[in-house]
């Protein structure tokens, strides 16, 4: 391996050491994350995959700040996340804009507490660009309510960007949009991060998006206690192109490996299943019966 | 631009216009008129059925100042306060072009005296005191607005502070505006001592009165709307550390709006149907003294002008409450869509 390379994960971005949340219910508590580990290199583009339930939007969350922490720590440039701040630009599943206002506002929103010390006009500007770089130039002063599934995406990946955050926290962007949609916008999406260079860590359910987009595939064990299980280096020169990667050989080792991982866990997760129900079976045999 | 006049009249309100116009647009005549009869026939029957029975019970009730009026009395009245009103208007108007003749009289003789010109002095007339109900119940709904929607919000931001407050609103929410109006008269007594006063002591306390009894409904729906935001539009304002100052501006109230109108709108409601109450009590020269001053002159014509009273107070609650169902669904937005 570059030897340079082996200095970046020495001082990572990013590190998550010894992580792991712990939600209070009613029928005691309940490990969603333990002992997570990750390191992720500044620049660096990482999708988070996993099955349903396993604790991605909940790891997403606590980067972000918006989930308190159990256990461990997260460091970002040399400091300890302690809440929600804008720089870290976060893409929701569902876009949730602000429905009242129109894309431009949503965008500028942020933009006004981000730049704060530039004039009014310089704001507008830079709200602008992202939402013509986001291919929404003609339809900036809509209300959002206007705006399809799609466009809405679009919005939310501007306001996101137009922060400038240091790093990209995406929880599934993509996942209510048709395909042709999801294309589109996945290249918007390399576009712009590929020009900023900012660090992305993005949830995903898509095999083949995890592969297009991705440095390196994070996979997460099943829940409960879930943890990073396995991490695919994907190796391919940027700017990918989608056709090209489809045609290559290693593309179908990736998928393989990322659908053989998910699968497994799949696997694992029945076996620990009819144990129990076999435990709990076996049990009840030994029982004394009364008589 | 069929589809949305009639979503525009359905908005307002007004759904039983839409079809009439539907029909002007020559939109299956048959069904058209079906609606018609539907949404203005059957009410109009209702009303006519009404006013029938109105008119043959009336005359058989006796009280001690005549037999209860029928409806044609009742309009007779109400166009007797409306010539009356006229005829003011018009004494009025010669008052002022005889002092204007005067005027001129005066300063051609004393090109350099001051003239004082004087105001008119006549009595108020009912639309007068109309007039003044619409101002003293907007003055109060205005004190209500400006103290539970603040109040209402920072309930709904903190569960502590609606705790605190809770038992309070409890408290206070029942308390019949009978009982507020002596303690806000001798406090307005007390405390409201200019020698110019701007307001009329007894349009004060009406006022205030109207407040305490109506700030309720706003106050709790706001809370309950604030209380009830999207975490989705939190978390964006947490992720963009906005102050407190512009998460209220840019995302609470947006986003709370449609609930504080409807407890504006109900609280408008309470606010006429209280200030009545207040006006009777508090002598405040409008519907709820004309109310009292009929029944207190107790002549033949007592009960028709109470009736027009009842009437009037009926129709314009109604017109508030349209137009405050209006405003209503002008901001209430599509939330689900986004
Ligand atoms: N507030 C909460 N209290 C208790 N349990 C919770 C809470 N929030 C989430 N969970 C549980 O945590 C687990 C992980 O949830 P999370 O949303 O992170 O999963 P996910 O991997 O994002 O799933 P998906 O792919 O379906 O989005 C789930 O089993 C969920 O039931
Ligand atoms: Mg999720």
């Amino acid at each position: 391996m570059d030897p340079t390379l082996l200095d970046d994960y020495k001082r990572p971005f990013l590190e998550l050491s010894q992580l792991g949340k712990t939600y209070p219910t009613p029928r005691g508590p309940a490990v969603i994350l333990k002992d997570l580990n990750l390191r992720i290199r500044k620049g660096e583009f990482i999708a988070l995959i996993g099955h349903s339930g396993c604790g991605k939007s909940t790891a997403l969350s606590m980067i972000a700040g918006l989930n308190s922490v159990t256990e461990g720590v997260m460091i970002m440039d040399g400091k300890e996340i302690d809440g929600p701040g804008p720089d870290r630009g976060v893409v929701f599943q569902s876009p949730c804009l602000l429905p009242w206002m129109t894309a431009f506002e949503n965008v500028m929103l942020g933009v006004n507490q981000v730049y704060f010390h530039v004039s009014r006009r310089e704001r507008r500007t830079i709200a602008e660009h992202y939402l013509q770089r986001v291919g929404l130039g003609d339809a900036m002063h809509k209300r959002a309510t206007d705006l399809s599934n799609g466009m809405k995406q679009r919005v939310g990946i501007a306001r996101a960007f137009a922060l400038d955050p240091k790093m990209l926290l995406l929880d599934e962007p993509f996942g209510m949009l048709d395909q042709l949609t999801k294309y589109e916008l996945q290249d918007v999406l390399l576009g712009l991060w590929g020009k900023d260079q900012k660090t992305a860590l993005m949830v995903t359910h898509d095999v083949d998006e995890a592969i297009f987009l991705a440095d390196r595939v994070v996979m997460m064990t099943n829940g409960p206690a879930a943890k990073v299980g396995d991490i695919l280096e994907i190796d391919y020169p940027r700017p990918r192109d989608r056709h090209a990667l489809l045609a290559d050989a290693n593309y179908y080792r990736y998928r393989e490996h990322l659908i053989g991982f998910l699968e497994n866990c799949e696997l694992e997760k029945e076996k620990i299943a009819r144990e129990k129900a076999e435990n709990a079976a076996s049990k009840k045999a030994k029982e004394p019966t009364l008589v | 631009m069929l589809h949305k006049i009639t979503h525009i009249l359905d908005k307002a309100g007004l759904a039983w216009i839409s079809p009439v116009v539907r029909l002007c647009a020559g939109e299956n005549p048959r069904e058209q008129g079906r609606q018609i009869f539907r949404l203005i026939g059957v009410p109009l029957i209702a009303i006519l059925l009404f006013l029938g029975a109105w008119a043959v019970i009336a005359p058989k009730v006796e009280t001690n100042v005549g037999t209860l009026p029928g409806p044609a009395a009742v309009w007779e009245q109400a166009g007797g306060l409306w010539q009356d009103h006229r005829a003011e208007r018009e004494r009025r108007a010669e008052f002022y072009a005889a002092q204007e003749q005067r005027r001129a009289a005066f300063e051609e003789r004393f090109p350099d005296r001051e003239w004082t010109a004087r105001e008119y002095s006549g009595r108020p007339t009912y639309i007068h005191q109309i007039v003044t109900s619409l101002k003293t119940v907007f003055m109060g709904f205005f004190f209500a607005s400006a103290f539970a929607i603040p109040i209402g919000i920072i309930c709904g931001m903190s569960k502590t502070v609606y705790t605190a407050v809770n038992p309070l609103i409890q408290i206070f929410k029942p308390v019949s505006p009978l009982a507020w109006l002596p303690i806000v008269m001798i406090l307005v007594a007390a405390l409201y001592t200019t020698d110019n006063p701007m307001f009329e002591r007894a349009f004060l306390s009406s006022a205030i009165v109207v407040a305490l009894c109506s700030l309720w409904p706003t106050l709790i729906n706001t809370a309950v709307g604030v209380a009830s935001i999207d975490k989705d539009h939190l978390n964006v304002a947490r992720v963009l550390k906005l102050s407190w100052h512009t998460k209220v501006i840019k995302i609470i109230i947006p986003s709370s709006l449609p609930y504080i109108f409807t407890g504006l709108r109900l609280s408008l409601g309470v606010g006429w149907m209280v200030l009545i109450a207040a006006e009777m009590l508090a002598q405040n020269p409008g519907l709820g003294k004309f109310v009292w001053d009929m029944y207190q002159s107790s002549s033949s014509q007592t009960l028709s002008l109470i009736l027009v009273a009842v009437f009037t107070i009926g129709l314009l609650g109604f017109l508030l409450d349209r137009i405050m169902l209006t405003l209503q669904q002008l901001v209430t937005f599509d939330e689900s869509s986004v």
